[in-house]
């Protein structure tokens, strides 16, 4: 019992720090780096715990995500949505390829969410960001594997399921 | 692994079902940013929210204050000698200014009263310190440790030591958002400085410059004019530093100028930054709430300029988030 409660807040734990590293800025010249984590984490709970991740827990997530970032209600909420709705939907493919496919379908769902975000920002009249926006995805899908051995590390050491 | 439920992770087809909750899930994501777009929504949920969503950014500001604070730790002796001796000859330097400055000051007072106008020179400013936290927008705001507890309004506007940094746009109780000079949906009245042509400059997309476009083709502009702000539209002071034309070249369409500038601002640097009070006294040409032509009772009740509550032209205000 006691452990189920451990495995329920260590899920929300690292939702929340995913959140906390969202906010945390990176100096000048590796800003345009920054991983987009809560993404990486969904993604990462989406393959290995998929009865805990839901389209409605995206839906959740993205929108503290957007009441902490202040831009625009519901646009983060939209593009988790996608992604988690995307690594459900091919999850039993993703669990089986090697750590090199994998990373490089994680770059193709955050290049997707690029995209979304760009449409969105686009019709809400922001301009046409800098190329170094476009630096993120990769930086994301090359920490992929590790950000994937870490966490599954950690579960195994702490024996969450 | 034996998973007991595979049935509801078929490894090909999809169901009907998925498909449908995420289509009312991306429509309810659509609808609520039309409406926040609309409505302002999400500053009003934040503002009920603060009390964690505050906590959240100090905690999040917390590795950049670190890494301040190692820096300066770790900083060698010699540097931080050498800093500050110059800060301590700037600082004379300053004084001296000041000094030299104060008959200038006092002589124009004494003008401006035989004027009648009440522009004076002191400032009224209140210090804040900068948040590190980033907020994800392409990095043209800051985030404040004063909200409106502290006094501070939306519209103020907010210098470093060098010149104009940007505006208040948002205010929370302890915290309060900064829509810098350089954001792309940002205008700023200046004039410059050696021949006092009036224009705007514009925030651009790189993000640490400013863009004026449409300077006359006769206009005299040259690399290494200064920026100051104008005064129009009442809601930044007159006289401070905005930038320095970088580079000046005829536009595209040949119609007009396009000059780039650098901010004077060190809007990537500063961790302290002042608050201007004093945005009470529109400056400039008189207020364009008050109707020349048709008189008030006939002017249509919503949407004019004098649905402005200060009597301040929309013109700098920039864009909302």
């Amino acid at each position: 019992m006691s452990r189920q409660r451990l495995n329920q807040w260590w899920f929300i734990g690292t939702l929340a720090a995913a959140l906390l590293l969202m906010l945390v800025p990176l100096p000048g010249a590796l800003a345009p780096f920054k991983p987009y984590w809560p993404a990486l984490v969904l993604l990462y709970w989406s393959l290995e715990s998929e009865d805990r991740v839901s389209l409605g827990l995206a839906f959740g997530v993205g929108l503290c995500a957007d009441l902490l970032d202040g831009v625009l209600l519901g646009e983060q909420a939209l593009r988790l949505c996608a992604l988690t709705f995307i690594a459900l939907r091919f999850r039993s493919r993703l669990r089986f390829f090697p750590m090199w496919q994998q990373s490089l379908a994680v770059l193709a769902l955050l290049l997707n969410d690029r995209i979304l975000l760009l449409i969105v920002r686009m019709l809400a009249g922001a301009s046409v960001p800098p190329a170094s926006w476009w630096f993120s995805p990769f930086v994301g899908a090359a920490l992929w594997p590790f950000l994937f051995l870490l966490l599954d590390d950690l579960r195994a050491r702490l024996r969450i399921q | 692994m034996a998973r007991a439920h595979d049935e509801s992770s078929p490894l090909f087809a999809g169901n009907a079902a998925g498909t449908l909750r995420l289509i009312v899930y991306l429509a309810l994501a659509v609808v609520l940013m039309v409406l926040d777009q609309r409505n302002g929504w999400l500053w009003r949920l934040r503002s009920t929210a603060s009390a964690v969503v505050e906590p959240v950014y100090r905690l999040a500001g917390l590795p950049a204050a670190g890494a301040h604070t190692l820096s300066v730790a770790f900083s060698d002796r010699q540097h931080l000698t050498s800093e500050n001796q110059r800060l301590r000859e700037d600082l004379l330097l300053a004084n001296a200014k000041l000094n030299r400055m104060a008959a200038v000051a006092a002589q124009n007072q004494h003008l401006k009263k035989l004027l009648d106008t009440q522009h004076s020179l002191g400032l009224n400013v209140q210090l804040a310190r900068v948040i590190g936290v980033d907020l994800g927008a392409y990095r043209y705001r800051l985030t404040l440790n004063m909200g409106s507890r502290d006094g501070v309004k939306p519209g103020q506007p907010v210098i470093d030591a060098h010149g104009v940094m940007g505006q208040v746009i948002e205010v929370l109780p302890h915290t309060a958002v900064v829509m810098l000079i350089t954001d792309p949906s940002h205008a700023i009245p200046v004039t410059i400085a050696r021949t006092g042509l009036r224009t705007v400059a514009y925030g651009s997309r790189d993000g640490d410059s400013l863009t004026l476009p449409n300077l006359p083709l006769a206009a005299s502009v040259q690399v290494g004019d200064n920026l100051l702000t104008s005064g129009i539209g009442g809601r930044f002071p007159p006289g401070f530093p905005v930038g320095r034309i970088e580079h000046v070249a005829p536009a595209v369409a040949g119609m007009f100028q396009v000059a780039q500038a650098r901010p004077a601002a060190e809007i990537e640097r500063s961790t302290d930054v002042l608050l201007l009070h004093d945005q009470a006294e529109p400056e400039g040409p008189p207020d364009p709430a008050t109707p020349v032509g048709p008189p008030a009772s006939l002017e249509p009740a919503a949407g004019g300029p004098s649905a402005s509550p200060s009597g301040q032209p929309p013109v700098d205000r920039g864009a909302r988030p």
